[in-house]
């Protein structure tokens, strides 16, 4: 029988090697600042901090499958939920809520109230285009299209251009078949 | 203890930083990259000292700053103070860490002689891959380095030597 999926990522994290937030935030914090300098549209700052992240993700969904022991999700929603109650957990030490589920079950929002990677945050005026936080739509994206779900990840609400929480639509727009990279007696 | 994040973070965000800066904004720049990801060392270093020392007094001299760097700063960012400070008792100081983290991390296939992370050797880029890699690597830890001790007054130049990894040394040339 097949390992039951961990409820929660609490002893995950606990055995995870850790660093001080403040180093993580300093650092996000900075490279966002040296794009916008750099890149000076804020649309082509989001676009390659998403980027960035789908990169992160692909490589640490292989991290997180190895030590979370989680396998093959039955559905979207089970997914949805092992991501905002483990993966989340596991990477940040917070965890999202799962709502707004649409009738087909394709369509969620997660829900962070607590989101380390905006600790000391303001947005000036100037960046009211910028989704500061798009890395990680980029990572959730990455990581689920290294386990065959194509997604689209868009941001509802932020708190720093004012919500009182930060809200990730995830779509499912795809499931892929698994492809194997080796072709059978050919 | 304060908040803690999973080291994998960290070291995702680093990695796509320079690999972002060195291979999609500044490929054939890659002294503009490296000005960059340093730049950005410095501003995480200098809010970072600037947090670490708010309850401290004011430093006497040089080498209590340094000092600082080597024990409480670097045990805040890797759980773990430099190995070994050496100095000429001119301005220079060598910073060694012998097991430094952020290097251990990274694979690198090639043996990369004697990189210094201030001066880029350009004339053979294929052979020098991994060690360019590597050095680029540098310039985010040098950054923080300069940016912390900018911070406390002490304008220097800082630059890495990994002539024996995973042994990385830190040196720093504080202006007159």
């Amino acid at each position: 029988m097949a390992p039951l999926a961990p409820k929660t990522g609490d002893p995950l994290f606990a055995n995870v090697e850790r660093v001080n937030a403040e180093l993580f935030t300093l650092t996000y914090g900075a490279i966002v600042r040296q794009l916008l300098a750099d890149l000076e549209e804020v649309e082509e700052v989001n676009k390659q901090l998403d980027l960035m992240g789908y990169n992160i993700g692909v490589r640490l969904i292989d991290e997180f499958l190895a030590k979370s022991n989680v396998s093959r999700c039955v559905d979207f929603k089970e997914t949805a939920d092992i991501i905002a109650k483990v993966g989340f957990k596991m990477f940040l030490g917070v965890t999202a809520t799962v709502t707004n589920w649409n009738a087909e079950g394709t369509t969620c929002s997660l829900v962070l109230e607590d989101n380390p990677l905006v600790d000391f945050v303001e947005l000036p005026d100037t960046c009211q285009g910028l989704h500061y936080c798009n890395i990680l739509s980029g990572v959730l994206r990455g990581a689920l299209e290294m386990v065959s779900m194509k997604t689209e990840i868009t941001w509802v609400r932020d708190m720093l251009h004012g919500d009182d929480a930060y809200e990730l639509q995830a779509k499912l727009v795809k499931q892929v078949p698994e492809e194997y990279p080796y072709k059978d007696d050919d | 203890m304060g908040r803690e994040v999973a080291e994998s973070c960290v070291d995702g965000v680093i990695m796509e930083m320079v690999s972002a800066y060195c291979n999609r904004f500044y490929s054939s720049k890659p002294e503009l990259a490296a000005r960059r990801i340093e730049a950005i060392g410095f501003q995480v270093g200098h809010q970072l000292s600037e947090r670490y020392t708010m309850e401290r007094p004011r430093f006497s001299d040089h080498l209590e700053a340094i000092k600082f760097i080597c024990k409480d700063f670097w045990s805040e960012l890797f759980k773990k103070q430099i190995d070994n400070l050496k100095t000429n008792h001119r301005g220079t100081f060598v910073l060694q860490d012998n097991q430094f983290r952020w290097l251990t991390h990274i694979s690198i296939d090639a043996s990369p002689d004697n990189v210094e992370a201030s001066q880029q050797d350009s004339s053979s880029p294929t052979s020098n891959n991994a060690a360019q890699f590597t050095s680029m690597h540098l310039y985010f830890p040098c950054g923080i380095i300069r940016g912390a001790l900018t911070n406390l007054g002490i304008p220097c130049a800082v630059s890495a030597d990994i002539s024996n990894l995973p042994a990385c040394s830190f040196v720093v040339r504080i202006k007159a």
